[in-house]
């Protein structure tokens, strides 16, 4: 017997008292914290990222390029990547500050290599959904977020996620997600309690998370 | 019993001895008891403050119990399922039987790719596997990358908590670690290395870089494997996951059949209870999500194992098999004050405190020392069961053992036969009045000591300290006070 056979009999043998066939718990439960508005969902989105110490910069639609550009000089990058979707608006504010941009085609162009990649300072990239009551941005690597690499290497990661991205609670995002796509949730830079479970920021990722949140009202 | 294997205990655990007597070891380790306490109410506070913002955690928990339920009671179905899923998004699905099994593809799979090493992301299934000593039998370095499992595997140590490994060890020891080891497998720590923990992330940063950037294999576990749409999930914080789950070419993720959830959806319920849980956060830094392969993005080789090892006999427990719902997140550990003061090398696996209690005799089958006296490694306090966000109710399962192992014994331990003749002199007065003075005679010639164990009671006095007989019993202080007519009727 193979051994996927062998133990497929097992645990058919080992669940046999069970009555029941699958589905039998019915539907899946949606068990979610609710906002009384978007201003509320919002205002906790930008408390809870900060928590983590990213930094957070809430700014007009017609601010962002000039907001990535000055995160990009906090974190002192000389060199950003920019993801082949990104918005050109915030490409050109980058250009414009005198940054050298390194480009990634993603799947059909040129792709850098991850040594490229870990010469690079910073990236710059868009996000699919924003999850307040955690803090957290989920990115699902489509061309304005580029794949995974990109946001894993470099240093630092500005991330640039709209008003109308972010949603209340963890089931909301988990039902707006496409699961055939890779997926990253991302909670503040990177970091680690194991040392006497005293927290240090960046360990692997990048060290710097600065998050642009654009919301039409200003 | 179901007739269906257990898990063969693996070189590094045979012959432990039983929890009582490695427990009592552990507790005359100052430095290690302060660094739990330390830990364990650190962690302590910070779950019951972002447990506490949640006002419907208990519907989640209810919510994840089922869950997990459903895939546990399906289990053959959901695997079918799982494996379909992942095979069309472009994985290689393999089965292993046990450790050894897994070992194998593992290792084929390497060789296949023609490397001498591996990068690993942290993961309970490849410890409980020895995956890392095998790989090295074979000539394959399996280099750890989560900073505990590092300073772990460069002190030739073992994990003594599930979430922070090295939770034993104080900053200080793990400079000492770094520096005198980290040279020999790569890039050395540098010379004026402190024991600041930045300056240790910092170290460990660098010394993995080199390591992540040329690696073209990584071997993963996984948090959950998700049935209806083929999708593996590894929860993190330091973003060596992402490294190792992005880089390679190559990527093993080895996972216990136990992990399978039904759908997509129910990560809505396990990604709100594993991170508060766990590391006491709203969420944890990272989470990886992947179903298959993505062209252009990661690696474009994906293999599942999925492994049996014992699960499979303890889901045929209907009472135990609810130890399988565990998402490892060693909330349990962290409220026990059973594994608060004795560590969690007294386990004897790589599933300690009281999950490990209840999940160890079951997949290994309670024929150790070791895996008989876990089932009495608790108070049975109970917080355990009040910290499980997928309920298990370890106190009641820990009963259920402990009949499993005294049926096991019966009429053949000390305590039963010791029992025996209790009840044989408690029937007549006669016999009692002579056995206590041969008691009190013993405390004449044993002085004011303590009694530690007793001859042929081993067991049953490892972990009771027995009181020094008193010189005289009541009843000869009685005669000697009141006179013989004290004496009075009722014998039977």
């Amino acid at each position: 017997m193979s051994a996927r056979e062998e133990i497929l009999a097992r645990l058919r043998a080992a669940t046999a008292d069970v009555p029941t066939g699958p589905g039998a718990r019915g539907e899946v439960p949606t068990i979610a914290a609710t906002s009384a508005s978007d201003v509320e969902t919002l205002d906790l989105f930008v408390d809870h990222v900060a928590d983590y110490r990213a930094t957070v910069i809430r700014c007009s639609p017609d601010q962002v390029g000039a907001e990535v550009a000055a995160a990009l000089a906090r974190g002192r990058a000389h060199t950003v990547l920019v993801p082949d979707g990104l918005d050109a608006s915030w490409v050109a504010a980058a250009q414009t500050a005198g940054l050298t941009l390194r480009r990634d085609a993603g799947a059909d162009g040129e792709r850098l290599s991850a040594d490229e990649l870990d010469g690079v300072d910073a990236v710059v990239t868009a996000a699919r959904v924003g999850i307040a009551t955690t803090g957290t941005i989920v990115l699902d690597h489509t061309p304005d977020q580029g794949r995974r690499a990109l946001t894993l290497v470099p240093d630092q990661h500005v991330c640039v996620i709209r008003a109308d991205q972010v949603v209340h609670d963890v089931p909301d995002a988990v039902a707006l997600l496409e699961p055939s796509r890779p997926l990253t949730w991302i909670s503040g830079p990177s970091a680690t309690s194991d040392i006497e479970l005293d927290r240090v920021e960046g360990v692997h990722g990048p060290r710097t998370l600065d998050v642009v949140v654009v919301d039409p009202r200003g | 019993m179901s007739g269906i294997p257990v898990q063969q205990t693996s070189s590094t655990f045979l012959g432990m001895p039983s929890f009582q007597r490695a427990a009592r070891e552990a507790l005359g380790d100052t430095q290690q008891r302060r660094n739990l306490a330390h830990a364990t109410a650190t962690i302590r506070a910070k779950r019951a403050q972002v447990v506490g913002e949640v006002e419907q955690w208990e519907a989640l928990r209810v919510a994840g119990a089922e869950a997990k339920d459903e895939a546990l009671h399906h289990l053959p179905d959901y695997l079918e399922q799982l494996e379909a899923s992942l095979t069309d998004n472009g994985a290689v699905v393999h089965w292993a039987r046990d450790a050894a099994e897994a070992g194998r593809i593992v290792i084929d799979i390497a060789r296949a790719k023609d490397t001498d090493e591996v990068v690993k992301v942290k993961s309970m299934a490849t410890q409980e596997i020895e995956l890392n000593e095998a790989l090295e039998a074979a000539g394959i370095a399996a280099w750890e990358t989560d900073l505990a499992e590092l300073i772990v595997q460069l002190g030739q140590d073992r994990p003594s908590h599930i979430l922070v490994p090295a939770i034993h060890r104080n900053r200080a020891e793990i400079r000492e670690i770094f520096l005198r080891e980290m040279g020999g497998v790569g890039r050395a720590a540098p010379e004026d290395l402190s024991d600041d923990p930045a300056r240790l992330a910092e170290a460990a940063r660098l010394h993995l870089r080199e390591k992540f950037l040329r690696a073209k294999v990584a071997v993963s576990g996984a948090n959950f494997a998700i049935a209806d749409t083929g999708t593996l999930v590894v929860v993190e914080s330091e973003g060596n996951g992402r490294m190792c789950l992005t880089l390679p070419e190559t990527l093993i993720s080895v996972v216990g059949v136990e992990k399978v959830l039904p759908t997509f959806a129910d990560l809505g319920t396990m990604l709100q209870l594993l991170p508060r849980s766990s590391t006491g956060e709203r969420m944890n830094p990272y989470t990886s999500m992947w179903s298959g392969i993505t062209p252009g993005d990661g690696p474009q080789e994906v293999h599942v194992v999925l492994l049996d090892n014992g699960r499979s006999h303890v889901l045929a427990d209907e009472v135990g098999r609810e130890a399988l719902r565990c998402i490892r997140c060693s909330a349990c550990l962290n409220v026990c004050p059973v594994y608060e003061r004795a560590g969690g090398h007294a386990y004897g696996s790589v599933y300690p405190g009281p999950i490990g209690a209840v999940l160890n005799p079951q997949l290994r089958g309670a024929s150790s020392d070791v895996d008989k006296s876990l089932p009495y490694a608790s108070s049975l306090c109970g917080a355990c069961f009040e910290a499980c966000p997928v309920r298990i109710d370890i106190p009641s399962l820990l009963v259920h053992l402990r009949t499993q192992v005294v049926d096991e014994a019966s009429g053949r331990s000390p305590e039963a036969a010791s029992m025996k003749a209790a009840s044989w002199m408690f029937r007549d007065h006669r016999r009692l009045e002579a056995a206590q003075r041969a008691a009190t005679l013993g405390s004449r010639l044993i002085g004011d000591r303590t009694v530690r164990s007793v001859p042929g009671l081993g067991a049953w006095t490892q972990a009771r300290d027995l009181p020094t007989p008193p010189p005289e019993t009541f009843r000869q202080w009685w005669a000697r006070t009141h006179g013989e007519d004290g004496h009075t009727e009722g014998d039977g």
